[in-house]
């Protein structure tokens, strides 16, 4: 991928291509011929790809640290315990990549072939792909800006080799930005089933969830549902309940009556999960 | 140096302290709150700049939401959020007209608004700039950087919660802090354990030990842990100032000490 300058108004401006900061950019005489305003081609190619993935979920949050990658991690389990059904799990997180983490799969290297990006399998049915694998060290930090994330997202969708799968599940980074525009762009030709959207309990969640929400329908993806993590503690020792992050507005239960989308669980701390 | 010509208006900040983290929701909102809340008792004049523009939590950590941002000859002026005006807040969830409403830019958008915020928002005379920003290494921490880079050195506190998964993360964005010169005051371990309140028995629900192995593997000062404390939890979504209500909180003696290292340690501008 090659740098992009600073100043860049994107693709699909107005400006692409005439602004002051093109000077110099080796992609400014495409800018500036409008084809940058043209569909991007990996989007049908994209759509190619993907026709042999049936279902393809997207897990959201406005907000960070709710549990989305332990959520996607914990899905992609549950579906690949039947080994008749083939899943794959797509880490789009490119700054904070937790999927290999999760999966115990850190260390794991990529592998090209003739097909593509092979992605790295847990079990037989349970392919996984993030940056993370790409990372030669555990400190390294991926300082990209949106259009270099973009690019790599692209990457993702059309040049891994999934091969024939029942459910793709992408897991995204909080927010409603480069990424998440990116994932819903590259998409738009392959049918997307919808997002699950994940929250918790306390108004300050919520409010960056009613974004999401927002956001989603912005863009016109269907959502599926919300899901509330981190809903209650139950003290190991005498088993009492307690509310660390207190639903003072009433959490996903009233967010979810107030916007009419289903809640589809609750889900406790759990210190063997959180730990 | 052109830019200590034309120092504008951060001329009178005399420090600026981000607080970051490779991870979301571990408290960088949180502790960015606190630590001005502490600063404001320790009778300083705090500014916060909230850069998180996707998800902009302090104005309602601050009970500031839907105040109105007016301009003044400088520029905009930032939200007093008390009558003394000892804490002034800039994020964009003042901008929006529908606070449900999502910011959805792509990162050339962000980085224009980022430099307006740094250039354009009317600071004053203020002791501590202290900025909140969201989650990664991306857009809004580079342009952040970029542009408060002239009114340096700039000082750093990282947040992490305990478990693996935070501090892997974490790491990376202490070497951000390296890569682009940040000074690195120290690292925050926030949802340290909780303790409850039934029967006192303290659950490490997200694990142990993370921020302290962390910053001893960076070579960076460990400021102390935080533990989970509803009440601190409440105190924000209310907008209350916890500092003063809840003296006795478990999470109180953590919380003074960063801001005591901050006091002592945050690196002044250079005139």
């Amino acid at each position: 991928m090659e740098e992009v300058p600073q100043g860049c108004p994107g693709t699909g401006s107005a400006q692409a291509g005439r602004g002051a900061s093109c000077q110099g950019c080796p992609n400014q005489r495409l800018c500036a011929s409008g084809a940058g305003a043209a569909p991007d081609p990996a989007i049908e190619e994209i759509k190619e790809k993907l026709k042999t993935v049936k279902h393809k979920i997207l897990v959201l949050s406005g907000k960070g640290g709710v549990g989305k990658s332990t959520f996607s991690a914990h899905l992609a389990h549950g579906l690949a315990e039947d080994e008749n059904t083939q899943v794959a799990l797509l880490d789009i997180d490119i700054c904070g990549p937790s999927i290999p983490k999760m999966m115990g799969l850190e260390g794991e290297q990529v592998h090209q072939s003739g097909s593509g990006w092979s992605p790295v399998f847990l079990e037989d049915n349970l392919g996984v792909m993030s940056v993370g694998f790409l990372l030669s060290s555990p400190d390294d930090a991926v300082i990209w800006r949106g259009p270099k994330k973009n690019g790599m997202i692209k990457q993702f969708l059309r040049d891994v080799d999934w091969g024939e799968v029942d459910y793709l599940i992408v897991d995204t980074p909080p927010g409603t930005s480069d990424e998440h525009l990116s994932a819903v762009q590259y998409l738009s030709a392959a049918h997307v089933d919808g997002a699950v959207i994940i929250t918790t309990p306390q108004e300050v969640s919520l409010q960056d969830v009613r974004k999401e929400i927002s956001f989603c329908h912005k863009v016109k993806l269907p959502i599926i549902g919300v899901v509330e993590n981190m809903s209650v503690f139950v003290c190991p020792k005498c088993k009492k309940e307690s509310q660390i992050f207190p639903p003072t507005t009433g959490g996903a239960e009233v967010l979810c009556q107030d916007l009419k989308i289903p809640l589809l669980g609750k889900v406790p701390l759990d210190p063997h999960i959180g730990g | 140096m052109e830019a200590a010509a034309e120092a504008g208006n951060l001329a009178g900040v005399q420090h600026i302290i981000l607080v970051l983290s490779g991870k979301g929701g571990v408290g960088k909102s949180t502790i960015s709150t606190e630590l001005a809340l502490a600063l404001r008792h320790a009778g300083k004049k705090v500014g916060i700049l909230d850069v998180d523009l996707c998800g902009p939590s302090i104005p309602r950590m601050l009970r500031a939401q839907g105040r109105a941002v007016h301009q003044c000859d400088g520029g905009w002026v930032p939200v007093y959020v008390d009558q003394e005006q000892s804490i002034c807040l800039m994020s964009v969830g003042f901008l929006l007209e529908n606070p449900d409403e999502a910011v959805v830019w792509r990162g050339p958008k962000k980085n224009a608004l980022i430099k307006q915020f740094v250039s354009d928002v009317a600071w004053g005379q203020l002791d501590y700039l202290v900025v909140d920003t969201p989650p990664g290494t991306s857009d809004e921490h580079m342009a952040t950087v970029d542009a408060l880079r002239p009114y340096g050195p700039l000082g750093a506190l990282v947040v992490t919660t305990p478990q693996a998964v935070s501090v892997g993360d974490v790491r990376r964005e202490l070497t951000f802090c390296r890569k682009t010169g940040l000074r690195v005051l120290g690292v925050v371990e926030n949802m340290s354990g909780f303790v409850c309140p039934h029967c006192a028995e303290c659950t490490s629900i997200f694990s142990r030990g993370g921020g302290e192995e962390l910053a001893s593997h960076a070579g960076v000062p460990f400021l102390g842990s935080v533990p989970l404390d509803p009440e601190l939890t409440k105190s924000l979504e209310e907008g209350r100032d916890f500092i003063r209500e809840f003296p006795e909180s478990p999470a109180f003696p953590a919380l003074l000490s960063i801001a005591q290292k901050v006091l002592i340690e945050a690196p002044a501008r250079v005139p």
